[in-house]
């Protein structure tokens, strides 16, 4: 079914056709609904039309064009997003960048590898593998996001205590503004002159410029990696674990926690062997040489021990080793199995104040109805809680996302940030006016407006108006709740 | 808000309406560095003090005045130390210098620059608002990542008065080891190591000889020892520190001093002298050369160069200039932090 566009709208795509291929413009109805939100699936909005540029020059064509017809740009990787930012916006154009997807070159001489924005996180370790090398940031949904992704919401990953998030290994990037100009940032040195660029556009959430050209750094493959799993009777205890193995100077390579409900959730699902009846189990993994392991290993279990672990177990082989993380790494399509939906939220807070947040979140279970399961990435302070509900019953989304906006405001008032590694995008627009008063989110603005004059690019997420949060404000009243999510608000 | 920061940001209120220029300095350390300073000195040493420190957590925060002297020591105390071992040149550098600058030390490749280490700053921006960026945990992605920019900018978006960094625990061992090779081989050689999984924790060569740090478990030293073979140094802490601080006589000895930085298996420059740090990715030489020469040289490898310590300072500033659209989009930067142009102008580069 075609779209009835208007007068104005049509004239429009017909230019965007005139710089594209015939199959890089997408308007029919049926074409957009594939594009209408990324993984944070309760937001739904179809964009005026979808472009799927090849190579950089049409990428910097339909941006001018957009620029010049004051259209507004979403820039999509591959929408695996958590937070909405790549949701499209009524009106816009929504420019997919699947199609950049070529590797173009692999230096192991100087560990680095040049990919365009398209290409899958994995794709980049997999293609480095020959060389001994991969590149360390994995979020877990590596196998399927973009790297051009990875650098707009700066994710990180199980691995990133140990080597860092994507901020700290992009070398380098092209990107073109609204405007239309291609931008060098970085090159092949270690660091630049001038602002750091490379810093400000890591995590900007596709609002400052659109990425054509990615360099990261790739490292040495470790020669080994071993797990140690420990398990707790309180939550409290695996806390101070978590403390007392980082306080006596062990950075390990992945540090999970989950706690008793994710253990419940996770062990009928994968067999993974896991200890049940116990509040918390933690993952320790130790990589590097075979002696560097050794020696690692047995002091982390040193620790866990002397701690109070109940039970601490050190992977023999690799099998073992992978059967450990998988419970960890299916923590969410098993709890997702438990209820028809979940809500994911990506708080982070200070380590110490763990057991006050998983307290505060139980007593939220009582006050909202709901039952909220919490996977940890201990070694970071990064949690994320996932709200069980069921979009079916009246209410209980809007119940789930006032308990998420609520552990939210308690990490915050922790001493941590509503957003760990997710991005702000759509989700958590809000709850930025929690996090910031009005003079930093004028900053924020006023670095948007240096790039994009005109408010163009992604607009809507991440950075919330002075108006949206007075408005939050007043609402916040009425539970968080905001009537018709999808229609754009100032 | 503190009486001094109240003080301050009253002292950027009346400067702004007066539309007077601000120099921002700390202990002074680093005087040398950058575009000649100008403009009615405002000092952040009287900011003292580490507000909040948890070696369980890996974050320090201190008042940006804190000597890095103290803050390496009370890190020092609890095993930690700063990852990014920045240079101090006297012993009145402050922290907020230390981040200004944007230099580190000889961990650098191994471990990451200071700007990988920030984790949130509070400023008095050009218009005396105190504003606070980043946060005080290791992962936080709301918001422009305003907290890294400040690193390395020379002091010119704002007057840093707290900064949160992370903080990295101190090697169990360590251990340097020294072998003859020429320039070429060198570098060729720490192209190669460095795609190994060897503890490498630093690199330098000069006049013949490299000096590979290694840090880690002792086991894993004794293996890496083995595998890579050469002399062990002695009182290799007091050669690091000699690197880092530009202490040895190739340093002190330099008129000009040139820092260029550039690929790390880019080959040898051929421009005289030469002191190599991280794997061969940061060249020092002693000037004077032609700037333009050096420049262009650098450029050729996608890296830029900088005249780091010079007798007179160039007009152009020391920096490597840059583009014409890079540059406007600085100033546009600039003049959302600093509109009325108050913080050290024509430190970093003229326009800013």
């Amino acid at each position: 079914m075609s779209n009835s566009y208007s007068a104005k709208d049509s004239a429009f795509i017909a230019r965007l056709r005139k710089l594209l291929p015939t199959d890089a413009v997408l308007s029919e109805r049926e074409e957009l609904k594939a594009y209408e939100c990324d993984a944070l699936t309760m937001y739904r909005v179809l964009p005026l039309a979808v472009v799927l540029p090849e190579n950089e020059t049409q990428v910097e064509a339909v941006l001018k064009l957009c620029h010049e017809a004051r259209v507004p740009v979403v820039a999509r990787g591959a929408g695996t997003g958590l937070s909405g930012g790549a949701t499209p916006r009524t009106g816009a154009v929504l420019m997919s960048l699947a199609r950049l997807n070529r590797i173009i070159e692999i230096d192991p001489l100087a560990r680095a590898a040049r990919v365009q924005p398209g290409v899958r996180n994995l794709a980049i370790s997999e293609a480095a593998t020959p060389f001994g090398l991969y590149y360390a940031p994995d979020p877990s949904s590596q196998i399927a996001c973009s790297i051009g992704g990875n650098v707009a919401e700066n994710s990180g990953g199980v691995h990133c205590l140990k080597y860092g998030l994507t901020v700290h290994n992009v070398l380098a990037l092209r990107v073109v503004t609204i405007a239309g100009e291609v931008l060098q940032i970085g090159g092949g040195a270690l660091d630049q002159p001038g602002y750091d660029l490379l810093a400000l556009l890591s995590g900007s959430e596709g609002l400052l410029a659109v990425v054509t050209e990615v360099t990261v750094r790739l490292i040495a493959k470790p020669q080994c990696a071993r797990v140690v799993l420990a398990a707790f009777d309180s939550v409290v205890t695996a806390g101070q674990a978590v403390a007392d193995m980082i306080g006596g100077g062990i950075i390990p390579a992945g540090l999970e926690m989950m706690d008793r409900a994710t253990i419940a959730a996770v062990e009928p699902f994968v067999h993974a062997g896991y200890p049940m009846d116990v509040e918390a189990i933690l993952l320790c993994e130790s990589d590097g040489s075979a002696v560097e392991v050794a020696d690692e290993v047995e002091r982390m279990e040193a620790v866990l021990r002397r701690a109070g672990a109940i039970e601490c177990r050190v992977s023999r082989d690799e099998a073992e080793r992978l059967r450990f993380w998988a419970g960890r790494k299916a923590a969410f399509p098993a709890i997702g199995a438990l209820a028809a939906d979940y809500y994911c939220m990506d708080g982070s807070i200070p380590r110490k104040a763990l057991a006050t947040v998983l307290q505060g979140i139980r007593e939220m279970e009582g006050r909202y109805g709901l039952r909220c399961a919490n996977v940890f990435h201990a070694g970071d302070g990064n949690l994320h809680p996932l709200i069980l509900f069921d979009a079916n019953v009246p209410d209980e989304l809007s119940r789930a996302e006032a308990f998420g906006g609520e552990i939210l405001e308690l990490c915050v008032r922790q001493g941590g940030s509503i957003t760990g590694e997710h991005g702000v995008g759509l989700e958590k627009i809000n709850h930025m006016c929690v996090q910031f008063g009005s003079g930093e989110l004028e900053i924020f603005r006023a670095v948007k407006r240096a790039f994009d004059q005109h408010g163009l690019l992604n607009p809507g997420k991440a950075i919330p108006t002075l108006k949206r949060c007075v408005e939050f404000g007043r609402m916040h009243v009425h539970a968080g709740d905001i009537p018709f999510p999808d229609l754009p608000r100032f | 808000m503190t009486d001094d920061l109240y003080n301050l940001s009253e002292r950027i209120r009346a400067a702004a309406e007066q539309r007077r220029a601000l120099r921002i300095r700390g202990g002074g350390s680093k005087d040398f560095y950058g575009g000649t300073p100008h403009g009615q000195l405002c000092e952040t040493t009287a900011l003292r003090g580490i507000v909040d420190y948890e070696p369980t957590e890996l974050v320090i925060t201190a008042r940006a005045g804190t000597d890095l002297r103290e803050i390496n020591a009370t890190l020092r105390e609890q095993g930690q130390m700063l990852g990014f071992e920045p240079p101090s040149f006297t012993d009145q550098a402050t922290l907020g210098g230390a981040v200004a600058s944007g230099l580190s030390g000889p961990r650098r490749p191994y471990c990451g620059a200071v700007r990988d280490f920030v984790l949130g700053v509070q400023i008095i921006d050009g218009r005396g608002d105190l504003l606070r960026f980043g946060g005080r945990v290791i992962k936080n992605v709301a918001g422009f990542d305003v907290a890294r920019l400040m690193a390395g900018s020379m002091g010119t978006l704002g007057l840093l008065t707290e900064i949160t960094l992370k903080t990295t625990p101190c090697p169990t061992a360590e251990c340097t080891l020294r072998f003859e090779f020429d320039e070429a081989q060198a570098l060729d050689t720490m192209s190669r190591w460095v795609g190994r999984p060897l503890p490498i924790s630093g690199t330098a060569w000069h006049a013949g000889q490299l000096s590979v740090r290694l840090s880690g478990a002792p086991a894993a030293l004794q293996a890496a020892r083995r595998a890579l073979g050469g002399e062990t140094l002695e009182r290799a802490g007091e050669y690091w520190q000699a690197v880092r601080e530009h202490q040895l006589a190739f340093f002190t000895t330099a008129e000009s001093l040139w820092r260029i930085s550039l690929p790390g298996h880019a080959p040898p420059l051929a421009l005289g002298e030469v002191f190599l740090e991280w794997g061969g990715a940061l060249r020092w030489l002693h000037g004077p050369a032609d700037a333009d020469e050096m420049r262009a040289r650098a450029s050729r490898f996608a890296g830029h160069a900088t005249l780091f310590r010079s007798a007179a300072r160039p007009v152009g500033g020391p920096f490597q200039p840059q583009t014409p659209a890079l540059l406007a989009l600085q100033q546009r930067l600039k003049a959302v932090f600093d509109p009325y142009r108050l913080f050290n102008p024509g430190r970093l580069y003229p326009e800013l």
